[in-house]
């Protein structure tokens, strides 16, 4: 195979960021000739290799190539959007012209527009989210390769494999408005999975592991993340029954994080303004209990979710929504602020790094405070209704006896509301799963109802 | 209705100047040593919705979307590549980058082209075009003052209208050589009902592969709106729902979620040629109660899940899934069914032309029993019954599936009691088919609103069902 293939790396930055700031400049000048009154544009391109295997041998190689530009024009009160994957010169035009079409026939809406000058990102601060990997298709399949082999390695239980996988994207994305406003950011992702099966007398069971980050030297080695992937699998190996009742029930962190994502959408703008939450009103009031804060941190140095600005150019922050179980602010950009009557938080498009913190205990120290119960591991299907909290999902993990792992469950569902649920945790782990936006250690809830 | 390869070809070849001579060698550059097969497909897809809340029509969008997929396969190898420019160099650059999969080999060889036109399951008129944006934004204000005009409970009403016209044309190196122009329609009615400090969430919509008339000249929205405005009503007498193993009697249509996860995703051709599905290696063998014979469809008129032709250019099909209880077929596309000896079943589906091409489902329903659909809820002492759901989702390794209420009530003494809060069903595909101890002569498909996402590429999908009786389930209430 050759080292280096066409048409999948991407160009150097100081190439492209121009010409797609550039794009965007003349975007907006196109808007503005066709007669709008304010506009906005956001244009990606982003480039990358996923590269597959199983069973030990190459199976995919994917190369991506995204390019496209979304453009929200303003008409007065009015708007309209349009986008389109062809930035040629015509299809720019065209796609302004439909952008206005559209904004012919919507209404006046007085919240419509685009955030106040003053607040757009003027100091750029250095995230240091770029770090492209010149990783080929060979070395690529070694990394997947050694992942597999390592889970497969785990025990002879495990009988099959649905493979690893080496992702590695770096894209460039350029946001504009009429304000004058054009910023282009550039960032790496770079991630290696693996999945595998074992098998007992019931049957076949699966389970996986990753590992993510900004840079290479960040990801976790290849074969730990192959035996993770492996352990995880071997534990749902010989599940048990357990009775219907109440319990408390212990999620583990990045189930825990999945978590406290339902609690943020519950007090961003969008499910408030349209009333699709059960915190409406909160501010102030308390959501989780005492000892819990959700604290921001938009420009953390390698973030997975650090940015400069949000998707209004809004500078972002350092703040807290959440402080010691009060709700202190809400999730807003720009039009869910103005619906509601407050100020922007600079989150349009949602949070930037998000950390849960608390007074954390070991997670064998849960186990111990918990006593019987059930370790969450894994959560399956919706059933999460943010208008009323009521809450019921699918869920497999381990049973805790007497502070101690005695042995794994499965096909069980939790229920409670998502209310009682927050109100009701006993205490957070201090096993931080920082794979994901919302950054948590395990979390401990008073009791849930398990059905089985 | 025209003819869709010559339709194609002008919308997806002339911009960039391409020919067919230049297509026929891109296939042959493909077909480099060690490669089996290998495909381009060219797409061109365009879509617009509209959106009204707070009793305006806020929000309106437009997209268009181009490109060309290619694809390369050596063994069980793939390589993958695409171009948004549908001009030669950049085909070229694709090309060269999908055929490094392979190391070396014997020359692959391309036959000759050869056009397929299978029957239309569909007309081809796009629905973007088939009425003017000021009628469309009409509806969408009539149906907000037609909802809120149904009760005083009604707070909030969002109305959406989402309109797709997709043209794809599929060239490849075993002379295949199809297009399809696929409309596609949805209408959807999304409203918060209050009372006495309650507040729930009731929908209703629809849709299918056809223009608008449906909304225009039919009643359709006015039905998706009352849907919506009377499952928010009910939801709002809602007690907690049972927690524990209990019978459930599944209404008619909309709830055949059900067998796309507790068979349909397990049926599909990759994981069992992988043997990673609960079903590998099971064809002949017994996988459901007898009363169950479960079908994929693609070729029903107007589905949302209809296909003329499959993404290889396979024309759609019905294929037998589960015969009398008896897995019978599974659903495959070209590469897995090559792989394991078989023949695709017109099941290849891919989201885009920047996603590789995987076996998915395309209508999936069970036929319908002989049992009155009264007498199956007369049948249930203690139990629920559920008539909508929110969603579902499966393992197909250990087929553990979970499917959540949106719509269910308490069965008590035979009789259809209080309606319960959301609540998650969750079983093992084959326990839980082998369970059904009922199948009503009710069969009824969805309203068409189902979509299905594996391996993150989303695809529309009907799903249909009689109603059915399952003798014991989970069901995830809160009152234990």
């Amino acid at each position: 195979m050759p080292r280096q293939i066409g048409g999948g790396m991407p160009t150097a930055p100081d190439q492209t960021a121009p010409n797609l700031k550039g794009l965007v400049g003349q975007i907006l000048d196109e808007a503005r000739r066709l007669g709008a009154t304010a506009a906005e544009v956001a244009v990606g391109n982003t480039t990358g290799l996923s590269v597959g295997v199983r069973k030990g041998e190459l199976e995919t190689v994917e190369f991506n190539n995204d390019r496209g530009f979304g453009i929200t024009v303003y008409v007065g009160d009015r708007k309209g959007s349009a986008s389109t994957s062809d930035a040629s010169p015509g299809a720019v035009q065209n796609t302004v012209r439909q952008a206005l079409n559209i904004a012919k026939y919507t209404e006046a809406d007085s919240c419509n527009g685009l955030a106040d000058a003053d607040l757009m990102a003027t100091t750029l601060p250095d995230l240091d989210i770029d770090h492209p990997w010149a990783v080929d298709v060979e070395d690529a399949s070694q990394l997947a390769l050694t992942a597999e082999a390592a889970a497969l390695g785990v025990d002879k239980r495990i009988v099959n494999s649905e493979g690893a996988r080496l992702v590695t994207q770096r894209g460039c994305h350029v946001y504009g408005n009429s304000h004058g406003f054009v910023e282009a950011a550039w960032g790496t992702r770079h991630s290696l999975s693996c999945s595998v099966i074992a098998a007992d007398k019931d049957g076949m069971q699966s389970d996986y592991a990753f590992t993510i980050g900004r840079a290479d030297g960040d990801l976790d080695d290849a074969a730990a993340v192959g035996r993770e992937a492996g352990r995880r699998t071997i534990a749902r190996l010989g599940h048990r029954p357990v009775q219907t009742g109440r319990y408390p029930v212990l999620f583990d962190a990045p189930t825990a994080s999945g978590l406290f994502g339902h609690l943020l959408s519950a007090i961003s703008g969008t499910s408030l303004y349209r009333k699709e939450s059960y915190l409406l009103d909160s501010l102030g009031r308390q959501a989780t209990a005492p000892g819990i804060t959700l604290a921001e941190d938009p420009h953390r140095r390698k973030g997975l979710a650090s940015a400069a600005h949000d998707g209004d150019g809004v500078a972002t922050r350092a703040k807290s929504f959440v402080d010691d179980g009060v709700v202190t602010s809400y999730i807003l950009g720009s039009y869910s602020a103005r619906r509601l009557g407050l100020a922007t938080t600079g989150n349009a498009g949602g949070v930037f790094n998000l950390d849960v913190v608390t007074d954390a205990q070991p997670a064998a120290a849960l186990m111990q405070t918990m006593g019987n119960g059930l370790l969450v591991t894994s959560l399956m299907g919706q059933g999460v209704n943010l208008v009323t909290g009521d809450y019921s999902r699918a869920a497999a993990g381990m049973w805790i006896s007497n502070g101690e792992p005695a042995y794994p469950v499965d096909r069980i569902t939790i229920a409670s509301n998502l209310d009682a649920m927050f109100k009701g945790i006993v205490a957070c782990g201090d096993d931080i799963d920082k794979r994901h936006n919302i950054r948590t250690g395990s979390v401990l809830v008073r009791d849930m109802t398990i059905a089985a | 209705m025209t003819d869709a390869i010559e339709n194609a070809t002008r919308a997806l070849w002339d911009a960039g100047d391409i020919v067919e001579r230049d297509v026929t060698g891109l296939l042959g550059r493909l077909s480099s040593p060690g490669i089996d097969t290998g495909e381009l497909f060219f797409q061109l897809g365009e879509s617009e919705s509209w959106s009204l809340e707070d009793g305006i029509v806020k929000s309106g969008s437009y997209s268009v979307d181009r490109g060309v997929g290619v694809r390369a396969i050596s063994g069980e190898k793939t390589g993958f590549a695409y171009a948004e420019e549908v001009v030669l160099p950049a085909l070229a650059n694709a090309t060269d980058a999908a055929r490094a999969i392979a190391r070396s080999g014997q020359s692959g060889a391309v036959k000759a082209l050869s056009r397929n036109r299978p029957t239309a399951r569909y007309a081809d008129a796009s629905p973007i075009a088939s009425a003017d944006d000021e009628s469309k934004v009409a509806l969408l204000r009539e149906i907000d003052a037609f909802a809120r005009s149904l009760d005083p409970a009604v707070k909030e009403v969002t109305v959406r209208v989402m309109l797709n016209h997709d043209i794809n044309l599929v060239v490849a190196t075993d002379g295949t050589m199809s297009a399809d122009v696929r409309p596609l329609a949805r209408f959807d009615v999304m409203v918060i009902a209050e009372r006495k400090g309650r507040r729930e969430r009731g929908f209703g919509g629809g849709g299918g592969r056809f223009d608008t008339a449906w909304l225009f000249a039919t009643d359709a929205a006015k039905r998706y709106a009352r849907e919506a405005v009377r499952t928010a009503l009910v939801n709002l007498d809602g007690i907690e729902a049972p927690a524990g193993t209990m019978p459930v009697v599944l209404g008619p249509g909309w709830p055949g979620v059900l067998l796309h996860e507790a068979v349909g995703h397990g049926l599909e051709g990759d994981c069992n040629r992988k043997g990673t599905s609960a079903f590998a290696g099971r064809i002949g063998e017994k996988v459901a109660s007898e009363l169950c014979t479960v079908v994929d469809d693609a070729t029903l008129p107007d589905r949302r899940g209809s296909l003329t032709v499959d993404d290889e250019g396979t024309p759609g099909q019905r294929t037998t899934l589960i015969e009398d209880g008896v897995l019978v077929g599974y659903m495959q596309d070209k590469h897995n069914a090559r792989l394991m000896g078989a023949t695709s079943t017109g099941n290849a589906r891919r989201q885009s032309y920047a996603h590789l091409p995987i076996p998915r489902m395309t209508n999936t329903f069970m036929l319908p029993g002989t049992s009155d659909p009264d007498e199956i809820i007369a049948s249930v002492d203690k139990g629920i019954y559920a008539v909508s759901f929110g969603g579902g989702q499966v393992e197909p390794t250990s087929a553990k599936f979970t499917f959540s209420a949106t719509e269910a009530y308490l069965i008590e003494g035979g009789k259809i009691g209080p309606p319960i809060r959301g609540a998650t069903l969750i079983g093992s595909g084959p326990q839980v088919m082998a369970g059904i101890s009922m199948v009503g002569n009710d069969l009824q498909l969805d309203t068409g609103v189902g979509i299905c996402g594996k391996e993150g590429q989303v695809v529309p999908v009907g799903v249909g069902q009689p109603s059915l009786k399952i003798d014991e389930i989970t069901v995830g209430g809160t009152n234990a």
